[in-house]
């Protein structure tokens, strides 16, 4: 490439060129930030009343209820000022375990055989696109699946199990992605030195090149569990309930989830429930922001530079 | 990298706006809310007064099924379950049809419907052998609504609205529907065609014919609600919570059905023509439950109070009557 062809004008110019890309750069990134926060605001200004108790124990107190209901462990109600979100809440929090237990051996093994065992053929090829398509596919088609599979097949039933397995599916493709990627980046060096020191190949990998992956691999996962608790089309089309008024006790009982929740709240047609939703939402925002400020966290604490 | 350090800054400053809002703040709004939780109370404490538990129940009760009934089902469980903590109440919202596929093959015990089962559906049922009751639990006044800047279309008869929305109708101005309508255009909302909503308007409007399909279309009320307000010539039709609410925004058009122009709440009276009967279905596999048979016995006592505090009609006296003495032979 000849280097005199992209310096054309005089330096001034260029300089004034190269401020006015920078400047559209920055207004990009300006508009994505403040849409988001924009979001935010709007979600915590008109939820966060709903989400601390005092706001209702003060009305409560007018009308003397004996028990003042907290949102974060009441059942849910017809009464936007009543309604808590305790049964969602906690079948979110079952289906994160369920989603963690399944995807972690499933994504981290497929991706170590993919990386480091399997074989350069045709079949592998079509392994991998295979993979790069399905985590495009449009969730809801992870749903009907889920209800075939796992709670009509399996014979699961519509529940938290179900629903768990529905939402692995759904991140499988894009854990086991970015885990190749963490296993790619692991310098050959190590494989090489680990093999010349007499180390067989699955010592090799499990002592050397994985230890070293698993910042990268687990940054994934929490990412991919992040979008999985979020979703909520494959839950409804699974079967997932609206209402319950239990506590989900064992991995085959009935559940609802956050997202269902609010989804269904939003729905209402009373202006009051729009800050009971909104304080659904900071809730569901608190717990994924968590969920990517734990991946930091592990990211920064072990990752390694080469 | 940049990205994670991103969002754990938004996660600080999320947790920070939480933190610094003022708690104490009350609006007048909350005022209002504050007397709708007394009035609500005192129906709640009636109830625990006028039936006592006297024996704890344990059980599980499975419910799905209509969207639309879905808030008469849940507040009764919500208030069933003051009563008797052990009672494990599920409810999904599947739509009427969805529910009839779960409940025909005997996955759920008791349905919930914004319309009278279909054949097809009855075959199914058949198939399964499962029997069933039908019971009326309330009525919803659908209503057709304007924007409340519209000053002319306060009534319409029932053949006007069928020409606005029947198939292939070339209606596009009010002047098209009377004479002495303005020249404003018109501009159409209503429900998507899985809705229930849908079939029954078109039943009692439209007829063999059909609707016509180049309106605006959401299974989401509230985004009818905001279409409709916000044109002059807006045309619209849902249930009557989401107009009662919005009664600021909207006017609702009285219907003549040759009785004379009726508002939706003449519905209260059993004079509304488009007032559509809700149900729940109820299978003869459970009629034995006490569980089951302690739910719809507290569902017709709290259905007076519950039906129209969800923003649904309650049943004439009679209707009522003939639907509590069918469950009554059914469950004995």
């Amino acid at each position: 490439m000849n280097n005199s062809q992209l310096l054309k004008g005089s330096k001034k110019e260029r300089e004034l060129k190269e401020l006015a890309f920078l400047t559209i750069l920055y207004l990009c990134v300006t508009v994505a930030i403040v849409t988001l926060m924009t979001l935010i605001y709007d979600v915590i200004s008109t939820g966060y009343s709903r989400l601390l108790s005092d706001y209702e124990l003060g009305l409560i107190n007018k009308v003397t209820i004996d028990n003042p209901k907290d949102f974060l462990t009441s059942l849910d109600s017809r009464d936007p000022l009543k309604a808590g979100i305790g049964p969602a809440f906690a079948g979110t929090i079952w289906l994160m375990v369920i989603v963690i237990a399944s995807t972690f051996p499933l994504g981290a093994g497929a991706a170590i055989y993919l990386q480091e065992f399997a074989p350069r053929n045709k079949l592998t090829r079509f392994i991998e696109l295979n993979l790069t398509n399905l985590a495009g596919v449009p969730s809801v088609i992870y749903g009907l699946m889920g209800l075939a599979v796992f709670v009509r097949l399996a014979g699961f039933g519509r529940s938290v199990l179900s629903g768990g397995l529905t939402l692995t599916l759904l991140i499988l493709p894009v854990v086991i992605v970015a885990s190749r990627e963490a296993l790619k980046a692991v310098p050959d060096t190590i494989r090489q030195g680990a093999l010349a020191l007499g180390s067989t190949r699955f010592q090799a990998i499990f002592r050397q090149v994985v230890p070293s992956a698993i910042p990268g691999m687990v940054t994934g996962m929490v990412l991919g569990l992040s979008r999985a608790i979020g979703e909520t089309a494959p839950l409804i089309f699974m079967g997932a309930l609206t209402y319950v008024n239990y506590y989900p006790d064992t991995p085959l009982s009935g559940f609802t989830a956050i997202p269902i929740q609010v989804y269904n709240w939003i729905g209402y047609p009373q202006s009051e429930w729009k800050d009971t939703s909104s304080a659904g939402i900071i809730l569901l925002l608190g717990l994924l922001l968590s969920m990517n400020a734990l991946a930091l966290i592990i990211r920064n604490r072990f990752e390694k530079d080469w | 990298m940049t990205k994670l350090k991103f969002t754990s800054l938004l996660l600080i400053l999320s947790l920070l706006v939480v933190a610094c809002g003022d708690s104490n703040e009350t609006s007048s709004d909350d005022l209002t809310d504050g007397e709708e939780l007394v009035t609500q109370t005192t129906v709640e404490s009636t109830n625990e007064v006028s039936e006592p538990a006297v024996e704890t129940l344990t059980g599980e009760i499975l419910i799905d099924g209509s969207s639309t009934v879905f808030p008469i089902t849940q507040a009764v469980a919500e208030e069933f379950t003051i009563l008797n903590p052990d009672v494990k109440i599920s409810v999904g919202v599947s739509g009427t049809g969805g529910g009839f596929k779960k409940f025909c093959p005997g996955e759920t015990m008791i349905s919930n419907a914004s319309r009278a089962i279909k054949d097809k559906e009855v075959a199914l049922c058949e198939e399964n052998n499962t029997n069933y009751l039908e019971v009326q639990v309330g009525i919803d006044a659908l209503s057709v609504v304007i924007p409340s800047s519209n000053d002319w279309a306060t009534c319409l008869t029932v053949d006007e609205l069928n020409l606005i929305w029947v198939a292939d109708s070339s209606v596009s101005s009010w002047s098209e529907v009377r004479s002495a309508f303005p020249d404003v255009p018109i501009d159409l909302y209503g429900p998507g065609t899985d809705s229930g909503t849908f079939d029954f308007f078109n039943e009692e409007i439209t007829g063999e014919t059909g609707s016509r399909s180049d309106y605006t279309a959401s299974e989401d009320d509230n985004v009818l609600v905001n279409g409709v307000s916000g044109s002059q010539g807006g045309l619209g039709y849902f249930g009557l919570a989401y107009y009662e609410e919005n009664k600021d925004k909207l006017n609702a058009v009285q219907v003549d059905a040759g009785n004379g122009c009726q508002p939706p709440e003449a519905a209260f009276e059993g004079n509304y023509f488009l007032a559509r009967p809700l149900y729940v279905y109820i299978s003869e596999s459970v009629k034995e439950d006490q569980v089951v048979k302690a739910f719809i016995d507290f569902y017709f006592e709290a259905m007076d109070i519950i039906v129209p505090a969800v923003g649904y009609v309650p049943m004439l006296e009679d209707q009522k009557a003939n639907a509590l003495s069918a469950w009554q032979n059914f469950s004995s």
